[in-house]
């Protein structure tokens, strides 16, 4: 019986083990160094939070690896021997394998700054991670401060954690707006006003200099470029992550920034195959960056990559663009690609719309001459998937995405809809003269 | 803000306090007129029992029910051992101890409590809501901004099965113990509303008044806090109004008027077999002998579980009965809330569950099928067994037991849903069709979940909410009250209940929207 060995129990190797296992009658084993079972890294900050328990963070319950013959081994990989097909495990243990999937996500990324390494100041990524921010910040006496460096998701959720129990948080961000090297200003700036409201001290246009010790060799204050101080007890560090493949450097496996694949997930040596975070694209797909470091895409490789191990090759192709996210209290939906203006080519342009009041927006792309609708962010409305997807498919222009908005509206019943007032800003701006259509089911439900 | 929330939980305490204390305290002292009276009334035929109150209790006074119930209960007792030994069976009294002390305390209470109701009543239950609503009410400033307000859940010690919640479930099992099975302890309360029942139905209050009229208020009290939790999610909101306006004016307020209106007395939204007693023979006859409402009541008793359940629930869910109208829903989504986690969402238990509340619904089918026969063929047994005494099992096991002391008592422990869940027939009934032929679904939107476990952990129906999300597939669930709460806690815009067309309601899938179409058509399609 072929025996294919996954390292890594995140998403991405779940996924393909789980289906690998419905493909076929395989020795499947997942080898791990973190926790024992699968849990959800997007939960993390909801366990600290007191949402949750660690255990809730679990997709399945600890039975469901038994019954589906999917072996646990809880284990370090420090080396991987391609001729002999074997692993090296930390206490020198071996491990055969016939095929291999690299599956070992990202570790947050460090600048070499003075004083990374200092106790207390960490990274969000892993269950340890989790760990130490309980014992580094478990109230507002233990912990006056916290200051965590770089403005992107991760960072704003380690803020939100904090602010849970209302430590006191200073946002280090290196752009002059939050996260605005993906979000349109408009977005942008709705997000800072709302990190105010939640008594975030944002410092945009900051970077971290060093991080000073105490004499216990634990942080105790950072500095800034502009040549602030500001003392606290705890840093994060979230400026981005990168693959966490140090322990492949002298494997004869090639490696970028990732470990480089193919469209088919497959590495350069026969048998081994990288997904999820960890894997790089030789050649970026469509719009997409050569590494993905997202929830869905570590899922979507997993899917593909089962299918080619269990003999049926399939390439890695993802449809279109999705992504959401959860900014304090204001989710964020996008469907398709919508740019920030650093990064935006010249021919996409934007309509964007805000609410008078509450914290709501959207910023609708489109093709500035053939007015192609190429993606939207949404902020504070739901929006129904299947609905853009088709768009996006059918290459509907924008016109028809203003009209027919009712029908993607995914807002609980009885929500305030926003249609007419986006479409008469609309109408005003692009000078047309559309009017709302009603939400038909038999649209909805019609597969195209 | 955290004082007054403080002095709140202060003042809350204590007329919680009161509220326990009250039903030890008092004297009754019972005098010849009275008892004469109670024996006209209640028929008893027992020289020897009305002896021996009269020597024992009529002229006395009693410091407490601790002292005058045993007084009682033991004469009861020994007047019927006598009775029987002697086979004078006519003298024989069947209502219980408990019941004929009840019957006496509320008939001879003189203390201060009977005295002073007003007052008592502002001691327990006004204190009660003040201090309640003192707590609740800050929230509005505290909380903050408008979102999802779990925050601390599992480091509460209410909220987490720590002590707190322990001594809760303590509390809400004593009294629902006393409320089903020790009645006389519950005179002292029903003194306190005796103004307020009076005024409704022109008659004093019972214990079962006093079970009511602090549903009521325990569920108006809570929804408040509902309000403020929920306050940016207006489902929410309009589901918290719709089950407290049923409550208060079809389970309390109606009932109440129909009897000062020489009425029977009855729920008009409490559909069998959730009213398990709607076709005992006590109330096929009481209603029989009512005239046009009675005949009125038994046909909408009638149509309501036959035509109009059904049929709603085709077109909503259940959803528009569990967590819109029913008063058990009513009061697991507003007190029952802040426990709503910990319905477990084990297979094991979901196993569990689908044996227990279909058996309850069979018990329940049965039990109305031998009632029905008993009424109209006037026999009563049915091979061998006696209907009465299946329905004396089923009111006790069911109906006070499960509904009631494990119901509700457990909430800080297992959870707001445990009879919903594990019990209700009616839910049972409603699943059938919510999960064969309706038009509610939980949509799972496309490929967005990320497996987070935030629905699952709140879903107080115990369903694993996030195994279907994150196989993109809908959420068809014979259990599912459509709370709607999965919905607004998901943090990614995943779920949304909706009604549609039943094609495609359910959808199994594998791969996810987002992926490969041409992998995504050979792996879906079955
Ligand atoms: C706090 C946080 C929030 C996030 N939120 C979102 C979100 O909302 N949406 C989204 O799309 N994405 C989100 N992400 C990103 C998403 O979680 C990752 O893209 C995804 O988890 C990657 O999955 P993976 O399977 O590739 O790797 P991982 O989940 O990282 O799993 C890899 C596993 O391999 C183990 N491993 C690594 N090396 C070895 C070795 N040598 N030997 C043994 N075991 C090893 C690791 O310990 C780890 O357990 C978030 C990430 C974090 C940290
Ligand atoms: S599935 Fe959702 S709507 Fe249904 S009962 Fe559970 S939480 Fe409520
Ligand atoms: S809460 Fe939303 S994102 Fe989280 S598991 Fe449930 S459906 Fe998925």
């Amino acid at each position: 019986m072929e025996h294919i060995v996954i390292i890594g129990n995140g998403i991405s190797g779940v996924t393909a083990a789980r289906h690998i296992r419905k493909l076929s009658d395989k020795k499947i084993t997942i080898v791990s160094a973190e926790t024992d079972y699968f849990f959800s890294r997007t939960a993390l900050m909801y366990v600290y939070m007191g949402h949750m328990k660690f255990e809730h963070t679990q997709p399945y319950e600890n039975w469901f690896w038994k019954k589906n013959r999917i072996e646990l081994l809880k284990g370090f990989v420090t080396a991987v021997d391609h001729e002999k097909k074997t692993l090296i495990l930390a206490e020198g243990k071996e491990l055969a394998y016939d095929k291999l999937i690299i599956a070992t996500g990202s570790k947050p990324n460090k600048f070499g700054w003075p004083g990374q390494d200092l106790k207390g100041v960490q990274g969000l990524y892993s269950k340890q991670d989790l760990d130490k921010i309980e014992a580094n910040a478990p109230n507002k006496e233990a912990c006056n401060r916290a200051v965590i460096v770089g403005g992107g998701l991760i960072g704003i959720e380690l803020a939100e954690m904090l602010r849970s129990r209302k430590i006191p948080v200073t946002f280090l961000v290196r752009e002059n707006s939050f996260w605005n090297g993906v979000l349109p200003s408009g977005e942008s700036e709705m997000i800072n006003e709302h990190i105010l409201e939640h008594h975030i001290d944002l410092k945009l246009e900051t970077n971290l200099v060093e991080i000073i010790a105490d004499e216990n060799g634990r942080a105790k204050a950072i500095t800034t470029d502009k040549g602030e101080t500001i003392e606290c007890n705890v840093v994060g560090l979230t400026a981005g992550v990168t693959p966490n493949i140090d322990f492949l450097k002298d494997s004869g496996i090639e490696l970028g920034r990732g470990v480089k694949v193919n469209r088919f997930l497959e590495t350069n040596i026969k048998d081994i195959y990288a997904i999820g975070d960890c894997a790089e694209q030789h050649e970026a797909i469509g719009n997409r960056r050569p590494i993905e470091a997202v929830w869905y895409t570590g899922r979507m490789m997993g899917e593909a990559l089962a299918q080619t191990i269990c003999g049926k090759p399939r390439q890695y192709s993802p449809g279109h663009w999705f992504n959401s996210a959860k900014f304090l209290d204001i989710e964020y939906q996008t469907y398709g690609w919508v740019f920030s203006e650093r990064s935006k080519q010249e021919h996409e342009s934007h309509f964007h719309w805000r609410h008078a009041s509450e914290k709501i927006c959207i910023t609708a792309s489109y093709h500035k001459d053939s007015k192609k609708f190429l993606g939207i962010n949404t902020f504070g409305i739901r929006m129904r998937h299947e609905i853009f997807d088709r768009w996006l498919t059918e290459e509907r222009d924008i016109d028809h995405v203003m009209q027919y908005l009712k029908d993607a509206n995914f807002d609980p019943e009885f929500y305030s809809h926003y249609e007419e007032e986006i479409i008469s800003k609309y109408n005003s701006v692009m000078q047309t003269n559309l009017s709302v259509q009603k939400k038909s089911w038999k649209r909805i439900f019609s597969k195209a | 803000m955290k004082a007054i929330k403080n002095l709140g939980l202060v003042i809350f305490l204590i007329g919680l306090a009161v509220f326990a204390a009250v039903p030890v305290l008092g004297t009754f002292s019972l005098d010849q007129n009275t008892f004469d009276e109670i024996v006209k009334e209640k028929n008893i035929k027992s020289d020897v029992f009305i002896q021996s109150i009269n020597e024992n209790v009529v002229g006395k006074d009693f410091n407490g029910m601790l002292s005058l119930s045993p007084t009682i209960s033991s004469a009861l007792d020994a007047a019927n051992n006598q009775h029987k030994k002697n086979k004078e069976y006519n003298k024989v009294i069947y209502t219980s101890g408990h019941d004929m002390a009840a019957l006496v305390g509320k008939k001879s209470g003189t203390g201060f409590i009977s005295q002073n109701k007003g007052l008592m009543w502002f001691l327990s239950f006004g204190l009660g809501i003040i201090g309640a609503l003192m707590f609740i009410l800050p929230n509005v400033i505290l909380l903050g901004k408008k979102g999802i307000k779990n925050d601390g859940v599992y480091h509460d010690s209410a909220t987490n099965r720590g002590w707190i919640a322990w001594l809760v479930f303590i509390f809400l099992v004593s009294f629902y113990l006393i409320l089903y099975f020790r009645p006389e302890f519950a005179v002292n309360w029903t003194f306190l509303v005796d103004p307020i029942s009076e005024s409704l139905s022109g008659n004093p209050a019972g214990h079962w008044f006093v079970y009511g009229f602090m549903y009521c208020t325990v569920m108006t009290v809570m929804a408040v806090r509902m309000y403020i939790k929920y306050r940016h999610n207006v489902y929410q909101v309009v589901r918290t109004t719709s089950v407290l306006f049923f409550q208060i004016v079809f389970a309390f307020l109606i009932p109440e008027m129909m009897v000062r209106l020489q009425m029977p007395y009855y729920d008009f939204k409490n559909a069998f077999p959730l009213d398990y007693d709607f076709f005992f023979q006590w109330n096929l006859k009481e209603l029989l002998n009512s005239g046009g409402i009675g005949l009125f009541i038994l046909v909408w008793g009638i149509v309501l579980t036959l035509v109009i359940v059904p049929v709603m629930v085709y077109f909503f869910g259940k959803r528009w009965y569990c967590s819109w109208v029913c008063g058990c829903g009513g009061l697991a989504e507003t007190l029952g809330d802040p426990y709503r986690q910990h319905s477990s969402k084990s297979l094991f238990s979901w196993k569990v569950e689908r044996w227990l509340i279909h058996g309850v619904l069979l018990f329940a089918v049965v039990m109305t099928g031998m009632t029905l026969y008993s009424f109209f063929t006037e026999s009563s047994t049915i091979f061998g067994i006696k209907t009465q005494s299946v329905q004396n099992t089923y009111s006790l096991l069911i109906g006070a037991i499960f509904a009631g002391v494990i119901g509700t008592g457990f909430y800080p422990i297992f959870g707001n849903r445990v009879w919903c869940r594990f019990g209700c027939p009616l839910a049972a009934y409603l699943g059938f069709v919510q999960r064969f032929k309706s038009r509610f679904r939980i949509t799972t939107n496309g490929g967005q979940c990320i497996s987070c476990g935030n629905c699952s952990t709140y879903c107080e129906q115990g369903i694993d909410v996030r195994a279907y999300a994150q196989k993109g597939e809908n959420i068809v669930r014979s259990s599912c009250v459509g709370c709607g709460v999965c919905s607004a806690v998901c943090p990614r815009g995943v779920l949304k209940l909706e009604n549609g067309p039943e094609e495609g309601r359910i959808n199994p899938t594998e791969v996810l929207l987002g992926n490969d179409v041409d992998l995504m058509d050979l792996v879906n399609k079955k």
